[in-house]
């Protein structure tokens, strides 16, 4: 009998010694759309946390491009399987915080766990965008970058040019100088959108839409189209004739042009700098954006561009904790440090970017520290925090459309940016009528 | 003695159709059923709202003058790309068809490039056409051709088409070549002693023979630039430059999976199968008449 019971309880105690760790560790999916060498960076951070701790585990899974990883989780969800964690990019913030009902904000997130959470310690500029207008952090930042100016400065010395150019007109000037030496190209610009409308707007202080550029509700309206914007972009259109501007495409495939010396002036992402290091064999540097310095707060500050992290509704408890814990373990201020002097993100920290700062890191690297001097530049304006339009992923193409029809002389600039507008927002209230 | 099986009753056909008649309801009429209710919607990308709008979808589709543009751009593009890889397919198999030393090798090369994927085929091209990057482009540059895709509507166009040819030439190739071969040897040699010269020969006698195959072949090729240069056009041009190459089914695809707008991306698609549908009858009824089996 005693033996019976023994037996009993040795089999439940062997059951329970091989299930508990199956069943202790709660697994979190997290989506990612990293390449190369940041790939390497997502799966380190997920190796270190799942170290630190015993009780959860971060399982990162390449899912394609930022557009692929946004649809796998759309119709993961709709298959009721979304992942706990997905990254999504930057244009895509509208689509995701309309679905309140797929997501979970990360402000009620840390509040909900308890997770030791001061929304004041993160950079504004970078949470800005991801945030409520009252402030409530909806996502929690990632890769973040701004867009700077490319400059080769052994170019600018043949073209006999002195420094590199701070406004536009002298963009514009130096272009047709360096069009002697360089046929094909003086000036040029990757994320055509992202540069000419989106920065440019926040950079010179003007809404691109009302509602503060669509931050304080769906109903927003588009307004880019002013003279200040048809300016820049006839001046473009007139230096494209004879190539001193030229364009290179939607999104970033034109940046060869600038490490292989073709265009001299290249304006992109600071996260181009890997590239740039690697490849360039000539003296280079990179600048803030240029300006026109007729605009009375210009410069304002950039805006970033990048990706976050955005924690998917209708998970369990456990699942929120240990994501709620693995946000605490990313914010570590010199976890922070490393990932910005390792990748060349920026760091979403205050006190990360105040440390690397004292350490001395920017004299050695300024131009690490380029877009973080834009981000800061001033405090945010309501045209400057970022923006949120619905459908904005497919929204650049038809920018990108319009743009190239004044480029290739089909429309005047004025006209491309009266359709650019007017189509964009006949998308917005498509979307407004589907996000109620 | 009759050497011929007989079944009775219908269980046995009946089971033996099944097969296929479960694949053509789940994967054709279903989906096509899916996207058809899917065009009555106005719904957001994560499903969370729905309400039914009957035409609405396709009342704002046919008011955007963009939808018209594309569906020029796509004749266009399907005219030039069946007419030059169906042209050249011939042409090849035409050249193949002949003893000459070392022909299997030609063969062999001629089938490879149906093997890469549209994709990749794209970047191929990509990489030798590209402003700046591409051998071709640079030689042309150099030649005094302002050769820029990325902001000349009519340059993407003819590199779009360039990759959707060189992709089809192969498949096209293979069936004019197995078509040439069926033809009788005789009737050509009976020409010839005639005193008919090779071309002659070639659209009095083999070209009407060749008949079914290019039948075959032209409706098959009106599918693959309907249907299939999704993956070309994407990785080529994403359609631009201002919508210089965004085809039909490119629309359905940027409306769908890029802006999410579910109802206007199906109604679209369910425009496309009629198209297509009515274009394939058309085929069958008008030109099939003169076809010689």
């Amino acid at each position: 009998m005693v033996f019976r019971q023994f037996g009993a309880a040795s089999v439940i105690a062997a059951t329970l010694a091989l299930a508990t760790p199956a069943y202790a560790v709660t697994e979190i999916q997290w989506w990612h759309a990293m390449t190369g060498p940041n790939n390497d960076v997502v799966v380190k951070l997920a190796n270190d946390f799942n170290a630190s701790q015993n009780d959860y585990k971060i399982v990162p899974t390449f899912k394609g491009s930022y557009a692929d990883t946004l649809n796998a989780g759309i119709a993961a969800f709709r298959a009721g399987n979304a992942p706990g964690i997905m990254q999504v990019f930057e244009v895509g913030t509208a689509t995701m915080m309309a679905a309140k009902g797929a997501i979970k904000p990360v402000s009620d997130l840390m509040k909900e766990q308890e997770e030791s959470f001061d929304p004041k310690s993160y950079l504004p500029a970078i949470t800005g965008y991801y945030s409520t207008s009252k402030g409530e952090m909806l996502s929690f930042p990632f890769n973040s970058s701004s867009m700077v100016l490319w400059v080769n400065l052994d170019a600018l010395k043949k073209a006999d040019i002195d420094a590199p150019p701070k406004t536009w007109p002298e963009v514009f000037a130096d272009a047709r100088k360096l069009h002697a030496t360089n046929p094909t190209c003086g000036f040029s610009l990757s994320w055509i959108t992202w540069g000419l409308i989106e920065q440019f707007s926040a950079w010179h202080n003007v809404p691109i839409g009302t509602k503060a550029n669509g931050l304080d509700g769906f109903d927003t309206v588009l307004e880019f189209n002013t003279p200040l914007e048809t300016k820049l972009l006839e001046n473009l259109v007139e230096l494209q004739k004879d190539k001193s501007f030229d364009y290179s495409g939607r999104t970033n495939t034109g940046e060869g042009r600038f490490t292989s010396g073709e265009c001299a002036l290249y304006m992109t992402s600071s996260g181009f700098y890997p590239s740039v290091k690697a490849n360039a064999k000539f003296s280079y540097i990179s600048v803030p954006m240029p300006y026109f310095p007729d605009v009375k707060d210009a410069p304002q500050n950039s805006i970033i561009g990048g990706a976050s992290l955005w924690v998917m509704g209708g998970k369990s408890p456990e699942e929120y904790k240990g994501i709620a814990k693995f946000f605490t373990f990313l914010s570590d201020t010199d976890r922070q440090i490393y990932l910005h002097q390792a990748s060349g993100y920026l760091p979403i920290t205050k006190a990360a970017y105040e440390k690397t700062k004292a350490s001395g890191f920017y004299e050695k690297n300024p131009i690490l520290e380029v877009p973080l001097k834009e981000l800061t530049n001033k405090e945010p304006t309501e045209n400057s925090r970022g923006l949120r339009f619905g459908g904005m992923v497919q929204m650049r193409d038809v920018w990108s459309e319009e743009i190239e029809a004044a480029l290739a002389g089909k429309k005047t600039a004025k006209e491309a940016l009266d359709a650019a507008v007017s189509r964009g927002n006949q998308m917005l209230r498509q979307f407004e009528r589907t996000a109620k | 003695m009759e050497n011929r099986a007989i079944f009775s009753g219908k269980l046995l056909p009946c089971l033996l159709i099944l097969p296929q008649l479960a694949i053509s309801l789940i994967f054709f009429y279903w989906p096509a059923a899916q996207a058809l209710w899917q065009s009555f919607l106005v719904q957001d990308a994560f499903g969370l709202s729905t309400e039914f709008v009957w035409f609405e979808n396709y009342v704002n589709l046919l008011q955007t003058p963009e939808y018209y543009h594309a569906i020029g751009v796509t004749l266009v593009f399907s005219a030039l790309v069946a007419f030059f890889s169906l042209g050249l397919g011939l042409l090849l198999a035409a050249m193949a068809n002949r003893n000459i030393r070392g022909i299997q090798i030609y063969r062999t090369f001629l089938i490879v490039p149906y093997a890469v994927a549209p994709a990749v085929a794209s970047v191929l091209f990509i990489f030798m056409l590209q402003p700046g990057l591409g051998m071709i482009a640079r030689a042309l540059q150099r030649a005094g051709i302002d050769w820029n895709p990325v902001l000349n509507g009519t340059h993407a166009m003819i590199l779009v088409v360039i990759v959707a040819v060189w992709n089809q030439i192969s498949y096209n190739f293979l069936f004019f070549l197995a078509g040439l071969q069926a033809i009788p040897k005789s009737v050509i040699e009976a020409a010839a002693i005639d005193g008919a010269r090779p071309m002659r020969r070639f659209w009095t006698i083999i070209f009407p023979l060749l008949s079914p195959t290019t039948f075959f072949l032209i409706i098959v090729n009106i599918t693959y630039v309907f249907f299939n240069t999704l993956g070309i056009i994407d990785t080529a041009t994403g359609g631009g430059p201002s919508g210089a190459t965004q085809t039909l089914v490119y629309k359905v695809f940027q409306d769908g999976k890029v802006g999410t707008d579910l109802g206007g991306s199906a109604a679209q698609s369910v425009i496309l199968m009629v198209i297509v549908v009515a274009l394939t009858a058309f085929q069958f009824r008008y030109v099939e008449k003169k076809v010689h089996y």
